[in-house]
């Protein structure tokens, strides 16, 4: 049973995978998005930029990437193959496959804006690895949610705004949780005080891999 | 069918009646501990925490029906849970107004930054998304079940968010800062008399409306049939 959901779980990973680079627009767009939208920030900024403000805006900026990036998830193929991958796959394997490859997509993406704050808004980290760990389950947190909105999203019509406007309020408590351990890897080097926030952070990750888990099915059948 | 769209029990609609009278009267005249900031307006507690207990209860009898609506497809259930859903949000608006002017004259602004106000914000967002979400699906079986969806997910995550921002975010100036959803309120034992009942009657009282509300929603599709 577990092993069959693992096999699942990779060919549909390899798939999504495959299906991305074939169509390398969608890609390439989402990176164009990510660059611009920082630059944007960047000029519209200088003059203003703190600590904080670097912190919140490099959140904020992924927070819209990601709804960008994973919003897509479950319409960018046609119904018709979805009701094939019905018949071949369990729904559990399919949400599991979506939320890993959105993590990977995610992590991409967060490196790269990282990168990018680097470049234009300059180094203001002084934990550097607590700045990664949060990168990580904030990346594992973004893509999970997003792609359990996504999937929400994907069964109604007006589609893009019906993602942002779902998923804005439900994210909140993963987004300022991420704010406030960043803020202490800007702000100290030691690593006191970022127990609470790192169990907050599992925690929220563990409940929505259970919902995702448990509450798909009754989005996959029709 | 019928026997289910009957007035069922009439004594806890009598007695939410009852509650909420005793707390508008005795609420003005009940000995209260004077404070430097809120005076008088302590009273207020009968009736904008009312709202907050309206709407919790409202909000988490709509997460209980729609679980029951995803063991089911019984469409009965997902009428309550969007119904109790509707009368939530009037709730929380109610429970908004009373507050912000509460808010207004004791700490002197309508809106301030304070997790309380910010949790009882994004549980109006999420909840008024729900509302566009079943809007934005024609099918009533897939509104249903993709709404049931939603509803368990977005309170879970609410919760979380409730219980888990005034850790992180140190003090609040609000009152009841436990951590708790529902605020542990150190109320003296004689606002206590009125605070409990009063609190009851409000949740009664979202109860009945409710159930009007869903009797009519029933009545109406009854109707188009």
């Amino acid at each position: 049973m577990l092993s069959m959901l693992i096999k699942e779980v990779k060919t549909l990973i390899g798939k999504d995978i495959k299906l991305e680079l074939k169509q390398k627009y969608v890609l390439n767009g989402i990176l164009l998005y990510l660059l611009s939208t920082i630059f944007v920030t960047y000029l519209a900024f200088e003059e203003v930029l703190t600590t904080e403000t670097w912190n919140s805006l490099f959140w904020i900026i992924l927070l819209f990437v990601g709804v960008n990036g994973i919003g897509k998830s479950f319409v960018q193929e046609s119904p018709a193959r979805y009701i094939y991958y019905y018949t071949i796959a369990s729904p559990q394997a399919v949400v599991l496959s979506k939320i890993l490859y959105n993590l990977l997509l995610m992590a991409i993406l967060a490196l790269l804006s990282f990168g990018m704050f680097l470049l234009l808004m300059g180094n203001r980290l002084v934990n550097l690895e607590l700045f990664l760990l949060a990168l990580l389950l904030g990346s594992f947190g973004l893509s999970s949610i997003l792609t359990m909105v996504a999937a929400i999203a994907s069964r109604a019509s007006n589609n893009f705004s019906l993602m942002a406007v779902l998923s804005f309020p439900i994210i909140l408590p993963l987004l300022l949780t991420l704010m406030k351990l960043s803020r202490l890897a800007l702000t100290g080097s030691d690593w006191s005080g970022t127990a609470g926030p790192l169990v907050i952070l599992l925690t929220i990750n563990f409940a929505v891999i259970i919902l995702a888990y448990l509450l798909f099915p009754y989005l996959w059948r029709d | 069918m019928t026997d289910k769209i009957k007035i069922t029990g009439l004594w806890w609609k009598l007695l939410g009646f009852l509650l909420l009278l005793y707390a508008v009267i005795y609420g003005f005249i009940v000995e209260i501990p004077y404070l430097d900031v809120t005076k008088e307006s302590l009273r207020n507690v009968f009736y904008h925490v009312g709202m907050w207990f309206g709407m919790f209860a409202m909000l988490a009898t709509s997460f209980i029906f729609s679980l029951r609506y995803l063991r089911g497809f019984h469409e009965k259930e997902d009428i309550v849970a969007v119904e109790a859903v509707n009368v939530g949000i009037l709730f929380g608006i109610l429970g908004l107004i009373t507050g912000m002017i509460w808010a207004k004259n004791t700490w002197g602004a309508f809106w301030v930054r304070d997790p309380k106000l910010d949790g009882a914000a994004v549980g109006m967002f999420i909840y008024l998304a729900y509302m566009v979400l079943r809007g934005s699906i024609d099918d009533i079986h897939k509104r249903a079940k993709v709404s049931a969806v939603f509803n368990i997910f977005a309170f879970i995550l609410w919760i979380v968010f409730v219980m888990v921002l005034p850790r992180i975010s140190g003090s609040t100036i609000h009152p009841g800062q436990d951590g708790a959803p529902i605020m542990a309120l150190n109320l003296s034992s004689s606002t206590r008399v009125v605070f409990y009942p009063a609190m009851a009657g409000w949740i009664l009282l979202g109860f009945w409306i409710m159930n009007l509300r869903v009797r009519m929603r029933k009545l109406r599709m009854k109707n188009e049939e």
